[in-house]
């Protein structure tokens, strides 16, 4: 399969007036076509910073990324970012947030929209679409931000951290929603994490980073024995914890004294 | 939830409810009380001489002076003036401070600039510059509504700029993942965002544009609530000083009010959350 994202190299520094921080050396990879691929690391290893040079917002100090063969320059509608939080906007309706990408790329055609409300149809949000975020629940929140990500038809999806600020029931059962979609929209994605069971059990390759300045320590293809993946079925299947021991001693997480 | 709807009404929160609403109407009670004791307690005082009327007023006389000034054709005229000055002030004081802000978030460099000289501008008592406006511009109106907007302006500024200032920076990560510059960074997350302070900064600016308007009217105006005290008080006419007074506290509240309740509309349909 075609590779869509390739890291060549890259690194990046952050210059401070206490000195020169390194987040990011070396890192070497590619995502193909249609992959899942999650980036373990320890906090505050600098895996954020790697997600916002794939999507353009930070500027590299060396090396490059190329997607679909061509490189970064500043963002791009290839490119869809999902973030910690929804950032659902409260003074706007549903609809009007999900359309906020269209608006600031001044696309706002009738096709376009119509894209968008069948998203929304498909995915249970319609009848909602003139309610505010106040009035929706946690996951359909997320499902919003999902769909306000797609509106603008990016073909690699980057989720940093995208549901950490949820609680374990919830992240779980949103967890296993928005990985349905981007299967469903057949959509390449990046999740950055820290929690090494949520990396496995939506992944077809976890990569793991060392503390900073990060570099790739190991990459890891998950096969696991279930017939229709999804990540809770993932997680029942007999090698998970295989792979989450296997990280788990790689991540080399202690309680420091 | 569902239980408690389901439950008939006990007696308890029956007594609850009843206890909740006799504080309620024992503290608004005790309120008309001490209003209408005060009015009392100054009208027998003086009119048993046990104080001075003619330095101290009364009631009644106060009463006669308004319906006096409102003969003459003079009150509306009056009250009209010192509220068109001041809603001209504060409007203008949030307008011109909002877009300060605006300018000083745009620029991080002006903002570093420019910090010593608001913060040295924001400590002067802004009523030294009276004497200065009344030069430069004129005794007149114009130089009344300067004198509350130089009071509102700066207060607003650093308000309203710290107000963007405090925006989610993920949220503003969110609108440039889409490649939005800055003008749409400002007008798609920090301006909505800032809203809520931007109208609590118009509160605070009524009180302030009142103060502003005031000192401007004790200083150079023919006309207003402001003139009405300044002359009363130059003519030894208590009466019209204390009538004047009761009239600025009236409606000082009464436009208070009204920007609160602009404040709820607005945030209400700004929010809705919750």
């Amino acid at each position: 399969m075609r590779n869509i994202v390739e890291v060549h190299k890259l690194g990046m520094k952050y210059q401070s007036l206490n000195g020169e921080i390194n987040a990011v050396e070396n890192i070497e990879f590619s995502v193909a076509e249609g992959e899942f691929v999650s980036i373990v690391g320890p906090s505050g290893c600098g895996k954020s910073t790697l997600l916002s040079m794939i999507s353009g917002l930070l500027v590299p100090t060396s090396g490059e990324i190329r997607i679909n063969g061509r490189t970064v320059n500043g963002t791009s509608e290839e490119v869809g970012y999902m973030l910690q939080k929804d950032h659902l906007f409260d003074w706007r309706t549903i609809k009007e947030n999900v359309l906020l990408g269209l608006e600031i790329r001044n696309r706002m055609t009738p096709e376009n929209k119509e894209y968008v409300y069948n998203l929304l149809k498909t995915y249970g949000l319609y009848e909602f679409k003139d309610k505010y975020p106040g009035q929706l629940s946690g996951g359909m929140r997320q499902r919003a931000a999902l769909i306000r990500t797609l509106a603008v038809k990016p073909e690699i999806l980057l989720l940093d951290e995208a549901f950490s600020a949820l609680d374990y029931q919830t992240r779980l059962a949103v967890t296993e929603d928005i990985y349905s979609i981007i299967k469903k929209e057949n959509k390449t994605a990046i999740l950055v994490t820290h929690d090494i069971a949520e990396s496995i059990s939506m992944a077809d390759r976890v990569i793991v980073l060392t503390k900073r300045p990060a570099v790739i320590k190991s990459i890891h293809e998950i096969r696991l024995s279930c017939e229709n993946r999804t990540p809770l079925c993932s997680r029942e299947a007999p090698e998970f914890r295989i792979y989450f021991n296997e990280i788990w001693k790689e991540l080399d997480v202690h309680v420091e004294n | 939830m569902s239980k408690i709807k389901n439950q008939a009404i006990s007696p308890d929160h029956i007594n609850y409810l009843k206890k909740v609403r006799r504080t309620k109407l024992s503290i608004l009670f005790t309120q008309i009380i001490i209003a209408v004791l005060f009015f009392l307690l100054w009208e027998v005082l003086a009119r048993y001489k046990v104080i001075d009327p003619f330095i101290t007023s009364q009631p009644t006389r106060v009463i006669k002076t308004l319906v006096n000034l409102y003969n003459e054709g003079n009150l509306l005229r009056h009250i009209g003036v010192t509220c068109l000055e001041t809603i001209i002030g504060f409007v203008l004081g949030t307008i011109v401070g909002t877009g300060l802000a605006i300018v000083l978030w745009w620029s991080e460099f002006l903002a570093k600039v420019s910090e010593p000289y608001l913060v040295v501008l924001n400590s002067l008592p802004k009523i030294a510059l009276a004497p200065i406006f009344i030069v430069w511009i004129g005794a007149g109106a114009t130089a009344i509504i300067v004198m509350a907007l130089a009071i509102s302006l700066i207060v607003t500024v650093l308000e309203v700029l710290n107000g963007f200032l405090a925006v989610d920076q993920e949220k503003i990560k969110l609108v440039k993942t889409f490649g939005a510059d800055k003008r749409q960074v400002l007008t798609k997350v920090v301006l909505p965002s800032a809203f809520p302070v931007i109208v609590n900064a118009l509160k605070i600016n009524v009180g302030l544009s009142w103060v502003g308007v005031i000192v401007g009217e004790f200083l150079v105006s023919k006309a207003g609530i402001g003139y009405l005290i300044v002359y009363g008080g130059q003519v030894f006419q208590l009466d019209l000083v204390m009538t004047s007074v009761l009239i600025l506290a009236v409606a000082a509240a009464v436009m208070y009010q009204g920007v609160v309740y602009v404040e709820k509309v607005l945030i209400k349909n700004n929010t809705h959350s919750h």
